[in-house]
């Protein structure tokens, strides 16, 4: 049994863990409350985007033109997973979920015979991936001290990846990351992104006879690059407000896990001071019977 | 007054304008053109220079924007734009940052002729637009 001294460290010791965890979940909430709205603000662009390119896609796909980026190499062997995650942990199963989904299409991919090569952008997947995929990690980057992700960022993510699909280091390249659905659900999701998943064209207004200028493949050059890091700007925004979320509803509830522990350990902390009393007492009394 | 609109200007991170407008004057990539209401569908890129929306209420305002797409259709204008601001919170530091990222893409851009000329191109509109807002 723990003495009376060694249980009152332990209750401050929790009480300390505990104003931590509190703290750290306030912060969450407030980070939350900016990158939910960046996440808002940033989707009006991402959806034009898509329209336009389903607009103009529809013109182009099938055709023998058709840019390397939306018709892709024509193989499908090398797959380059881009795999984004936070740069810190305590976030609940955050991280660990994003990774877990890659690393399962990982091995599923190597399964069927396809070389796989991983990109990871922040810095705790890299920590996770690193053990089992040491060899397929071709870059790797990280955003630490980024307080508010920029569209630079994710300019500078995109030109890495074009500059790798240019040199032909992979066929196919999909971005997992985290999709913010509240505040308690965040959904890893994996989403194509070379070559362009077009999925939508079917819904595309062709009725409309678009004039082009300068042409379609010139504005296709500078559409197609931009909307890639449009998508990685989307997973950025994305995953920092599902981190918050995550970290905020993990802080949550070991701050009220704290609180139990506290209430456990100040009724033994009681219940054997109390016993203690009695004891010194049984002394006494025993002792003045004796005399 | 001209028929209505539908206009809408986004960036990577806002929407900043969308609405209902009666003319706007674009800086596409090869010349001006006035958008109004049943224009034949076109989608060019931008070059940088300034918007000029003419609202319903008969007031103009002047954007600049940086580059970007236009999506014209007959009754809407979509505009996605890598950068705009309202030309009253414009200012020369706005300028000389983006004619020095032009420049440097310039410079990489040395000896690949199917990039140079759009570079070059590019920082002379900078150039252009950069004498518009501070007279010589």
């Amino acid at each position: 049994m723990a003495s009376l001294k060694d249980l009152r460290n332990r209750i401050a010791s929790v009480k300390a863990t505990q104003k931590i965890t509190k703290a750290m979940q306030m912060v969450a909430a407030a980070k939350l409350r900016k990158a939910q709205e960046a996440a808002v603000a940033a989707r009006p662009y991402a959806e034009r985007m898509e329209k336009v390119l389903a607009n103009i896609g529809a013109s182009v796909a099938g055709s023998e033109s058709a840019p390397a980026l939306i018709a892709g190499t024509g193989k499908d062997d090398v797959h380059l997973l881009v795999v984004f995650t936070a740069e810190r942990g305590l976030a609940g199963a955050f991280n660990a979920s994003i990774v877990r989904k890659a690393r399962m299409d990982a091995r599923r991919l190597v399964g069927e015979g396809k070389t796989v090569k991983l990109f990871l952008v922040g810095k705790k997947g890299n920590d996770m991936m690193r053990r089992e995929f040491e060899k397929e990690i071709v870059d790797r980057t990280d955003f630490r001290g980024v307080r508010q992700f920029a569209f630079s960022d994710a300019l500078g993510v995109a030109d890495k990846l074009l500059k790798m699909f240019d040199e032909g280091v992979f066929d196919v390249a999909t971005i997992y990351y985290s999709r913010f659905e509240s505040v308690i659900t965040q959904v890893p999701v994996a989403q194509r992104v070379i070559p362009v998943d077009l999925g939508d064209v079917e819904e595309a207004d062709t009725s409309l006879h678009y004039e082009y200028e300068p042409d379609e493949e010139t504005i296709l050059a500078d559409l197609l690059p931009r909307n890639l890091a449009v998508q990685i700007f989307r997973a950025l925004l994305e995953n920092g407000a599902s981190e918050q979320g995550a970290r905020m509803t993990a802080m949550d509830n070991a701050t009220r896990n704290a609180g139990e522990m506290i209430d456990k350990l100040s009724l033994s902390y009681n219940r054997q001071r109390q016993a203690q009393i009695t004891t010194e007492l049984i002394e006494i009394i025993s002792g003045a019977e004796s005399l | 007054m001209a028929e209505p609109f539908l206009f809408d200007l986004v960036t990577p991170s806002a929407l900043l304008i969308s609405e209902e407008v009666q003319q706007v004057v674009v800086p596409g990539q090869e010349g001006f053109f006035t958008m109004l209401r049943q224009h034949a569908p076109l989608m060019t890129t931008l070059k940088p220079g300034f918007l000029e929306v003419l609202k319903t209420s008969g007031e103009t305002q002047r954007i600049y924007v940086r580059g970007g797409f236009a999506d014209a259709t007959p009754d809407s204008l979509t505009i996605l734009a890598d950068f705009a601001v309202p030309e009253t919170e414009l200012n020369a530091d706005i300028i000389d940052e983006h004619i020095r990222e032009a420049e440097a893409e310039l410079e990489a851009a040395a000896g690949d002729m199917s990039k140079y000329p759009v570079a070059h191109k590019r920082v002379s509109d900078l150039h252009d637009v950069r004498r518009w807002i501070i007279p010589a």
